[in-house]
């Protein structure tokens, strides 16, 4: 690599991750203020431990990123499967659209769209329709990790197990689900990591009780920035970059 | 088609195909085909790519349904059976071992129906058949091309079918590899009494294992023969070109005679070949198929010059040059190599029985 091209893609580099290392590195200052370095410390990530309200956003967090992500997970896959192996069927192409449509949605467009439909069945706000919302966008991402994962797929993988006398669910579970697997976990930590992350949509579906963590930081950074949020982010933003390497892996791999 | 019967001494075919037809869009792949396959037989459909023999392959295995025609095994119709229903196997040509499982999982994949000892003796025995004894916990990605080539041919004989179809087995095969596999396989099919339906574009592959040749052009199957048979009286010079080398000569017929030969007229003269099927009229366009080992260089016959003459170990090969210009290929055995240098003056001549008189 020529000189010229490793400054571009340290420049680059320095755009897109600078502003994350330095809440990393201020999320270890032992200041109050946020913006002067007071030397090493842990401090704020023990107040961290201490602090109730954030924690029981974490823990709303969690849960609804785990529900949503294995709904998004099965409805994801399946749709991969019918897309993929169903054949020409009519309006394959429409509900290909309809499929991945969520992904390039505007977030605002769909939490409003949620909100009105949750109002109007009379369904409560709370976790449940931040599972279904989350669970509604992420289904695209997984259909197409896993969607693409089946095209790569030997077709006469199944077809050899067909003809050793597997039933068609026998092939499924057996052959076409296993070399599936990294493609389906893969789609799941990214589900997982989007729910995780998501601000614009849990703002118009959640109801009080069910503050998820990114909410209960904006609000607090509204009301001031302190280095306890820096650690809070960090520590996001680190469960974060571990499920998308965990995925990124088991997608390449094979 | 008189080709299509079943060999004389035989009982019920073991397959039976009558009016077998697939359509991919407007074309048919494979076009009304009759077929009937013994038991113990090994039954070879050659062509080019594209000449259907494949999607005929996978309408036997049941991967594909036919438009029209019926598949019956044994008697009965199994045209319209899955293939796990099927007792039929199948070797694919890209081998399609299951990259998750070793080599003795690959190989029980069939034998769910056994008990866990009973699987494992029989998978055991498999491995031993196909020379891989010790090689069961291994990953198929560790293997050579040649091993794998084994395991599938393992796996698709656990289930003892009654029929096992080949999709180019040797193709995958690097040459000398490919002529030891190919003395194996025979030998392994005499000794397990299966019969194989074998897919191939290669003729040498064909006539290395088959005891009868389908060769097919355009969804249909234009001959069926012994390898010999087919070379030696090809029906077409589509059949003669594909079995092997072979001089094509352009003529007119000659006028109606009785007895075993008949006149072609051609540019540089005067020819007698074996006599036609009487559906060709005198005056018409015909090619006369004559093979290269069959052309006779000596003193009497037709005058031609030698152009080229190259030195092939066990024979040699020659190119001559007819009065008109045409060129012919000439081989003989490699005795007597300094005879007919290029640039003799000399004559040939073949007998007529072993010219064919084709349609042109």
């Amino acid at each position: 690599m020529s000189p010229f091209l490793r400054a571009v893609l340290a420049l680059g580099l320095a755009f897109l991750y600078a502003p994350i290392l330095v809440l990393a590195v201020y999320s270890f200052n032992a200041s109050n203020l946020v913006t002067v370095w007071g030397g090493f410390s842990t401090r704020w990530y023990a107040a961290l431990l201490a602090d109730g309200p954030l924690l029981a956003a974490a823990w709303v967090s969690l849960r609804v990123a785990l529900m949503a992500g294995a709904i998004s997970t099965l409805l994801g896959t399946l749709a991969a499967l019918a897309l993929a192996r169903h054949g020409r069927f009519r309006s394959r192409r429409l509900l290909t659209g309809l499929v991945f449509a969520p992904m390039v949605m505007p977030e605002v467009i769909i939490g409003l769209s949620l909100l009105l439909l949750f109002v109007g069945v009379g369904l409560d706000r709370g976790i449940v329709t931040l599972v279904i919302a989350h669970a509604t966008f992420c289904t695209g991402f997984v259909a197409v990790v896993v969607g693409a994962r089946l095209r790569g797929l030997d077709r006469t993988l199944e077809e050899a197990a067909a003809d050793l006398g597997a039933t068609p669910r026998r092939v499924f579970a057996t052959v076409t689900l296993p070399l599936l697997a990294p493609a389906v976990l893969a789609g799941f930590l990214l589900a997982f990591t989007l729910s995780l992350d998501d601000l614009v949509i849990a703002s118009f579906v959640s109801g009080p009780g069910a503050t998820t963590l990114p909410m209960r930081l904006y609000s607090q950074i509204r009301l001031g920035v302190n280095p306890e949020i820096n650690a809070a982010s960090t520590l996001l933003v680190l469960a974060v970059t571990l499920a998308v390497l965990a995925a990124s892996r088991l997608t390449a791999r094979r | 088609m008189s080709g299509s019967q079943v060999p004389a001494g035989s009982g019920v075919p073991l397959l039976r195909l009558e009016g077998v037809t697939k359509r991919f869009g407007a074309g048919a792949a494979v076009d009304g085909v009759d077929l009937a396959l013994a038991e113990n037989e090994v039954f070879c459909l050659l062509g080019p790519s594209g000449c259907g023999k494949s999607t005929l392959l996978r309408m036997i295995a049941g991967f594909e349904r036919p438009d029209a025609g019926t598949i019956r095994l044994g008697g009965a119709d199994i045209t319209a059976d899955p293939p796990h229903r099927r007792p039929v196997n199948m070797m694919f040509q890209s081998y399609a071992l299951f990259p998750h499982m070793s080599v003795a999982g690959n190989v029980a994949y069939g034998l769910s129906s056994l008990g866990r000892a009973a699987r494992a003796a029989r998978v055991e025995t498999l491995l031993r058949l196909v020379r891989l004894e010790g090689y069961g916990a291994r990953r198929p990605d560790t293997l050579s091309g040649g091993q794998r080539q084994r395991v599938a041919l393992a796996r698709a004989l656990a289930r003892e079918p009654r029929l096992l179809l080949l999709d180019e087995p040797l193709t995958a095969l690097d040459r000398a590899l490919r002529e030891e596999t190919q003395s194996e396989l025979r030998a392994l099919q005499r000794r397990l009494g299966t019969s194989f339906v074998v897919v191939t574009h290669d003729p040498e592959e064909a006539m290395r294992l088959a005891d009868r040749v389908g060769v097919m052009a355009g969804g249909r199957i234009v001959q069926v023969g012994a390898t010999a048979e087919l070379y030696e009286n090809p029906a077409s010079r589509y059949v003669a070109g594909l079995l092997g080398d072979v001089n094509l000569i352009p003529g007119t017929l000659g006028p109606a005679e009785p007895g075993p030969s008949r006149a072609v007229e051609t540019a540089f003269g005067a020819l007698r070949a074996r006599a036609p099927a009487p559906a060709l009229e005198p005056g018409a366009a015909v090619v006369v198929a004559l093979r290269p080992e069959r052309v006779e260089l000596g003193a009497h016959g037709l005058a031609a010059t030698v152009t080229e003459r190259i030195f092939l170990g066990d024979r040699i090969a020659r190119t001559l040059r007819m009065g008109d210009g045409t060129t012919l290929r000439a081989s003989g055995p490699a005795t007597g190599a300094a005879e007919h240098p290029v640039g003799a003056e000399i004559r040939l001549g073949f007998a007529a029985e072993v010219a064919a008189i084709l349609p042109a």
